[in-house]
């Protein structure tokens, strides 16, 4: 099963990846490990998983301003998400985050049919068409 | 929604003034994007967080020792506390001070005030209400849109780099009226006495909406800093909220009782004592200095005391005799630094560290690694001074 979603770009550029999906906002600094790309933080429901290569989706981040360099250090660790997408409204810290770490952004429209993106495996990001495709496989 | 730029912004942003200024522009655009701003504005001051190297590590010193090369801030600039009191003795590595060095290094080339505080609302004079600034720190942000009527969203340590750069913002969120009237109201169904049960509420509601303003109605209306610090951190730990208002509104609300201050105390609450005491987080001011010479009266603290402080309220207090009383107590001021994120306090040292702060204990345990006995500060008094 695939499904083309319409997105907001805001960060542009293409990837692809496996699904890492959260209803749960994500607090950068405290709950991501910039080494090595891992969720730490005990209450959230992706603590265990690694964000490096998936295609992040979750509604947005939380708590310090410093989160924004959170998100450059995972790139520039090399254990970064290939893309991120937020689910509900993007907020400044991965706003930023993603405009120098050079990772491709988007925000899903509230406007469309949107199924429970957790069931997907597979995700292609294009930010410049504007468009998530999520395969279930 | 596009972002109308100048032809001097599109300039700016095409490499024509240089390479940082264009990815300051390309920050700005990126958040301009997400929160549908219509145009970017001037801001007046901005103050900058992502300056303590356990924060930001080494990918964040790498890129400031790059950026400050190219670029010079255009707007008076401050700046958050850093890892360590500059004056003062500490075991940390020289690796951890070699490269804390360098990003002080690197913000002074491009111009900041080495403030090192996360209270710069109370260390500077301030712009009428209504004027735009850029504020990095969450509790820094949150209250000088709630408490002072200053403009600012709840910056990124890059959104405020960029207006630091450019003197510019997206014009968006709560810089728009409409947008600071509350949408959502916390009911209080249980009495708030310390400075503690403030910053729990504060917990609690950032967590529970994606709100850019909440309100707390009249309740909130005459309490103090020490309070309105406790809340407003907390606010901005748990959360994307950026104020706060004692506006009544008639719309949609969520209740704030014994239950739910349960829940962020059975979250953060992980110790039952410590072998340390840590106050400040935010940065303790001159109120909250004063107040707790007068409660330690004459007494000695039992444990190891870390106070934390800004410099410029350090030295007001040594001049009023209050610094004495408190290093009298035992208790070690410590200026630049913040309880938060500190690498003075590490889980090799301690096996836990006794705080009132609720966005301390969020990121000691978080963060750190390192447990927390949250308690309020009578409690503290009460049971660690004698």
């Amino acid at each position: 099963m695939t499904y083309s979603l319409r997105c907001k770009v805001i960060v542009g550029g293409k990837a692809s990846g496996r699904v890492l999906a959260t209803k749960q906002p994500i607090n950068f600094l405290s709950s991501v490990d910039p080494l090595t790309g891992m969720i730490t933080d005990e209450n959230h429901e992706l603590c265990g998983n690694s964000v490096k290569e998936r295609v992040l989706v979750f509604p947005y981040a939380v708590g310090s301003s410093v989160g924004a360099y959170s998100i450059f250090a995972l790139r520039s660790n090399r254990v970064s998400p290939v893309g991120i997408i937020c689910t509900s409204k993007t907020d400044i810290t991965t706003a930023s985050g993603c405009a120098i770490a050079n990772i491709p952004l988007l925000e899903l429209c509230t406007d469309q049919v949107i199924p429970e993106i957790e069931n997907f495996n597979e995700a292609l990001v294009d930010g410049i068409s504007g468009i998530l495709q999520i395969k279930k496989v | 929604m596009f972002v109308h730029l100048t032809r001097d912004e599109e300039d700016a942003l095409d490499e024509k003034h240089g390479k940082a200024t264009s990815l300051a522009y390309k920050i700005l655009l990126s958040i301009g994007k997400a929160t549908d701003a219509e145009k970017l504005i001037p801001v007046e001051w901005v103050h900058l967080s992502g300056v303590n190297y356990n924060t930001i590590g080494d990918a964040g010193v790498k890129f400031l020792r790059e950026y400050s090369e190219g670029t010079r801030f255009g707007v008076p600039t401050t700046i958050n506390p850093m890892g360590y009191d500059a004056q003062k003795q500490n075991n940390l590595s020289n690796n951890f001070k070699r490269s804390q060095i360098e990003i002080i290094k690197a913000y002074e080339k491009m111009g900041s005030i080495p403030s090192f505080s996360c209270i710069p609302y109370e260390i500077f004079q301030l712009p009428d209400r209504g004027h735009n600034v850029s504020f990095a720190e969450s509790n820094a942000a949150v209250i000088a849109n709630s408490v002072f009527g200053l403009h600012t969203n709840k910056e990124s340590s890059l959104s405020a780099l960029a207006s630091a750069v450019t003197g510019k913002t997206p014009y968006s969120e709560l810089r728009i009226e409409s947008v600071r009237d509350p949408k959502i109201k916390v009911k209080l169904e249980t009495n708030l006495n310390t400075e503690l049960d403030y910053g729990l509420l504060g917990y609690f509601s950032g967590k529970s909406t994606k709100e850019s303003c909440i309100s707390f109605g009249h309740n909130i209306s005459n309490i103090d800093m020490y309070k309105t610090k406790s809340l407003a951190a907390a606010l901005g730990t748990s959360g994307g909220c950026g104020m706060f208002s004692n506006k009544e509104i008639n719309g949609e609300s969520i209740s704030f009782g014994k239950e739910e201050e349960k829940s962020v105390m059975d979250e953060l609450n992980t110790t039952e004592s410590g072998d340390v005491i840590a106050l400040g987080s935010p940065q303790l001011g001159a109120f909250e200095l004063e107040l707790l010479s007068n409660m330690i009266n004459g007494k000695k603290f039992s444990k190891r005391c870390m106070i934390f402080c800004p410099r410029a309220i350090y030295e007001k207090a040594c001049s009023s005799g209050i610094a004495q009383k408190l290093e009298n107590a035992g208790g070690s001021l410590i200026c630049d630094a913040c309880t938060c994120l500190s690498p003075l306090l590490t889980h090799e040292e301690y096996d836990g560290v006794i705080t009132n702060s609720v966005k301390a204990a969020h990121y000691l345990n978080k963060s750190n690694g390192v447990s927390v006995c949250l308690t309020d500060l009578k409690s503290i008094i009460r049971n660690y001074t004698r």
